[in-house]
């Protein structure tokens, strides 16, 4: 078990709603990642994003933790609700918001509270202030 | 390059009453596959596409796709 698998981990447990993309909540590089954080703000969802492309080491340790190829992917709750084309279908069937609500409660509808952690620089997580 | 992954699909389910892909950009390596399968009823969405995923190992592993959209559905 590597330090940066632990750190990942330890990411997609503590944050309530965390999505692997291929940039930042700010500045994305990826059409697919880009759908996935569209989903998740027309919902209203706060959420963590974590940039997959300053260590390709992070994609490969993720991707064997959630045996789930592709980028982006979302966790709601520590668990895998999916990649774009999930996470954009269940936005649009209403069912994002009843998962939300099933894990989270209420406290997942905070809409424009983004932000980018990293997990490869230490200690702790690196918080990238908002614009 | 669809008609090899639609025989990927094809193989991985058997049963499925729709395989369709199609080749995004005309470029041979953005696609988007769509699966109807009877035996997706009852799984959850990221079920289903781990089991795409599992069926188009091979390509996805080789660079073959570069990206790839998923569309599942259940009969039920």
């Amino acid at each position: 078990m590597s330090d940066l698998q632990d750190k990942i981990r330890d990411t997609i447990e503590q944050e309530p709603v965390v999505a692997f993309v291929k940039g930042t909540h700010e500045q994305v590089y990826c059409g697919n990642s880009d759908r996935a954080l569209q989903a998740l703000r027309s919902v209203g969802a706060g959420f963590a994003a974590v940039d997959v492309l300053p260590d390709p080491r992070i994609r490969e340790e993720l991707s064997t933790l959630s045996e789930w190829p592709t980028i982006p992917q979302v966790f709601v709750a520590g668990e895998l609700v999916g990649g774009a084309d999930i996470v954009q279908e269940l936005a649009l069937t209403g069912q994002l918001e009843a998962t939300l609500d099933e894990r989270l409660g209420d406290s997942w509808r905070r809409p424009g509270d983004e932000r980018t952690v990293s997990v490869t620089e230490g200690p702790g997580l690196r918080v990238v202030p908002g614009g | 390059m669809s008609e090899r992954l639609a025989g990927l699909l094809r193989t991985a389910f058997p049963g499925a009453s729709e395989v369709e892909v199609i080749d995004r950009t005309g470029g041979g390596d953005h696609f988007h596959v769509t699966v109807v399968d009877a035996g997706f009823d009852g799984l959850s969405l990221v079920a289903q596409h781990r089991l795409v995923y599992d069926a188009l190992a091979q390509p996805l592993r080789d660079g073959t796709i570069h990206e790839l959209r998923i569309t599942t559905r259940g009969e039920g």
